[in-house]
């Protein structure tokens, strides 16, 4: 056990900060599932963290990553978040799809798609969930029927996220006649090639953050297929573990609404309700408790361990911990609480907003009750049935 | 950035769950309970002889010279079978005390026994009776008496495996031995019962598990229907986002700054949270069973109620954190800042 930073760490969070200083816009972004021009600003933003080589730290040079280590990678997201840069529109990409090529693709897949990814001048969604097939994912119907070098894409894909403005989509297909977890393939397709129809949804907060998508005899070449055909089950769970592992949420975002809501309440402690200190002092906890959880998972798969399972506690547990988060500081706010931002007696803290969105976070990524199966089942060895 | 654990310490608390889990099961808890003992000799000197006793202890007091570290594997493994002797309380709070202030005296080279101690934090004192001697604080000077030279009135609890005592004493009865450090006695008291609270919730799981793999109901293992699985997932992450509070504080407790402090208040809460919530689930899990004194369950929710209340109360360890939070820099570059650099 040693919980301190190298010489070389301390250095490198310098490095970070002193970049992101120079370079993070003066003003915020406008939100980038709002509209085009949001959408089109966060691709810019992208383009300039890759100008820095700053595109996705942990990925190896030759595919446009820096090669860092999982701590660095911790200190880079302390620092962004810190810095108050622009969001990812990119996460599902960077985050989820790009370690599941790293891991299952071929060099040629590598070298075609992680660049454009980790640079944002290819920006992607994912297309998992139909309308019969939400959690129970293995109930896809969407086909991919090979020809020749080419696959034919047939089906409705819906609750895409960022599909509404992104340039790929890496979907879940079924060879036709295979039954569940069989047979399934995970295969890319840009969102604009002929046969493809994106509507977008609109979410509660207004904004058009997710999309369905119908395919109607989509051509893409076998070349798009990650994995051998029928893996795709295999591969997406990998991806999962991604997602709800390490990297869709890092724990710097939590630690920075902590301390914001920290702040709040010694604006407010005069006129707050004085039992709300407990909620903030749990709330700042609770990011703390999620930061040293991932320093631990990063050291030990630094010492050569696998995310199994117990990656299923994170989605519950900083999904949680958001909208209790968001809720303290809703409830200092009291009467205010419900203003929206362009409100003339608005807080400038957008926390109805992040509230809001919080509100997702149990449920996509594989809802929470899902995430509690899978804990109660390969963590505790309950029967499934 | 290090969270991974030498082999020497992986053995030690391997050593240590085997000895426990041996000696210390519901055959073994059902003997006392019904015998009306806390302390059984041939357990505590199967103890002394691994040298769990020892890990805390300085080598110039003849112990091994390890760390809260080392010392919070073993106390999780106490709290795993519930363990009535005092070996968290005398090992890793009192003795160390005992030997920082007199690291000669004599009581620290025998074997068998154990210390008390009466820190200002607690009410009670556990365990005295069966002390060999009994730490004792006045105007932060410590002070050391045997349990004939102090007046113990026992206070029965809940816990059939616990014994606490009112300890009313007069320093012309007691060796002075001077100023002693009770803030640190505070944090690993806290820390340490932290690291029993992983142990007593992981096991309420546990029991749980092995009950609803087995109990059937509707035709099927109970563990098969969500509300039941669900139940004991919650449970489980509570325990998850603990353990890396509980080992993170017992690495940064020898700082002894605000951060540290804060880090120690917030493992306790945390950990002794989830024992409850852990022994809570169980009980629901086990039906009438869990509610039955034949179902061992109930030691682990009563050694809970304990520990929560014990080396400081909720509300004083959330002042601590509230303290770090509210003096200190906040910020996803703090989680691990020292006082010092702030100063």
């Amino acid at each position: 056990m040693d919980v301190s930073y190298t010489p070389a760490q301390i250095a490198f969070r310098a490095e970070v900060r002193d970049w992101l200083a120079a370079h993070v816009p003066a003003q915020p972004l406008e939100h980038f599932d709002a509209t085009r021009e949001g959408f089109e600003a966060h691709r810019e933003w992208e383009k300039t963290l890759k100008s820095g080589d700053w595109g996705m730290v942990t990925w190896p040079k030759e595919y446009g990553g820096r090669g860092l280590d999982l701590i660095q990678w911790l200190i880079f997201e302390e620092e962004y978040y810190r810095s108050g840069a622009p969001g990812r529109v990119n996460q599902n990409g960077i985050f989820l799809l790009g370690p599941t090529l790293i891991e299952f693709g071929t060099h040629a897949q590598k070298q075609r798609f992680l660049p454009p990814m980790a640079s944002g001048e290819e920006i992607w969604a994912q297309a998992w969930s139909e309308p019969m097939a939400g959690s129970d994912l293995a109930g896809v119907r969407s086909t991919c029927v090979a020809d020749g070098d080419d696959y034919v894409l047939n089906g409705h894909k819906i609750w895409s996220s960022r599909a509404a403005f992104a340039d790929w989509a890496f979907g879940l297909f079924r060879t036709p006649g295979s039954e569940r977890h069989n047979g399934m393939s995970l295969i890319f397709f840009p969102l604009d090639a002929p046969g493809v129809t994106v509507n977008p949804i609109k979410k509660i907060n207004g904004h058009v953050g997710f999309a369905e998508i119908f395919l109607e005899n989509v051509r893409v070449p076998a070349f798009n297929r990650l994995g051998d055909e029928g893996q795709g089950w295999h591969i997406c769970m990998a991806t999962a573990g991604f997602e709800r592992g390490l990297m869709l949420r890092s724990p710097a975002r939590y630690q920075v609404a902590a301390a914001r809501l920290a702040k709040l309440w010694q604006e407010h402690r005069d006129s707050a309700d004085p039992a709300l200190e407990a909620d903030v002092v749990r709330a700042h906890m609770n990011a703390d408790a999620y930061a040293l959880n991932i320093y631990q998972t990063a050291s030990w798969l630094m010492a050569g361990a696998k995310i199994g399972p117990e990656a299923s506690t994170n989605k519950i547990f900083w999904s949680e911990l958001d909208i209790h988060l968001h809720q303290t500081a809703l409830a200092i706010l009291g009467p205010y609480a419900e203003l929206m931002p362009d409100a003339p007696d608005a807080h400038p803290g957008e926390w109805l907003d992040d509230y809001i969105f919080a509100l997702a976070g149990p449920i996509y990524a594989g809802s929470n009750e899902i995430q509690r199966n899978i804990i109660a089942e390969r963590m505790l060895g309950l029967p499934r049935r | 950035m290090d969270y991974t654990v030498s082999d020497e310490q992986r053995m030690f608390a391997e050593t240590a769950r085997a000895l426990f889990a041996d000696s210390c099961g519901p055959d073994n808890w059902r003997r006392m309970m019904e015998a009306g003992v806390a302390h059984e000799d041939a357990r505590w000197a199967q103890i002394v002889e691994t040298g769990l006793t020892l890990i805390m202890l300085p080598e110039s007091a003849g112990g091994i010279g390890l760390t809260e570290v080392d010392f919070a594997m073993i106390a999780q493994e106490a709290g795993y079978v519930a363990l009535p002797e005092p070996l968290v309380e005398s090992a890793g709070v009192a003795a160390p005390m005992l030997a920082a202030l007199a690291p000669d005296h004599p009581l620290l080279a025998e074997p068998a026994a154990t210390v008390a101690i009466a820190h200002p934090a607690n009410p009670f004192v556990a365990a005295a009776d069966s002390a060999s001697a009994i730490l004792l604080e006045k105007d932060g000077e410590a002070y050391l008496a045997t349990p004939d030279q102090v007046t113990l009135t026992p206070e029965p609890v809940i816990d059939p495996l616990r014994r606490i005592f009112r300890v009313e004493w007069d320093a012309a009865n007691a060796a002075p031995l001077g100023k002693a450090d009770w803030d640190l006695a505070l944090d690993r008291g806290a820390l340490f019962a932290a690291a029993q609270g992983i142990g007593l919730a992981q096991r309420a799981v546990d029991m749980a598990v092995a009950y609803a793999m087995d109990r059937q109901q509707f035709g099927k293992p109970i563990g098969s229907y969500q509300a039941v699985k669900h139940h004991l997932a919650s449970a489980q992450v509570a325990i998850e986002f603990a353990k890396p509070v509980v080992a993170t504080a017992a690495a940064e407790i020898v700082h002894g700054d605000i951060q540290s402090r804060a880090r120690v208040s917030h493992a306790k809460l945390v950990a002794l949270e989830a024992a409850d919530r852990a022994a809570r689930a169980s009980i629901q899990v086990h039906g009438a069973m869990g509610y039955s004194w034949e179902v061992d369950v109930h030691l682990f929710l009563k050694r809970a109620l304990a520990l929560t209340y014990a080396w400081g109360t909720p509300q004083f360890h959330r002042d601590r954190i509230a303290t770090r939070m509210f003096t200190q820099a906040m910020g996803p570059d703090q989680t691990f800042a020292r006082e010092t650099e702030n100063a």
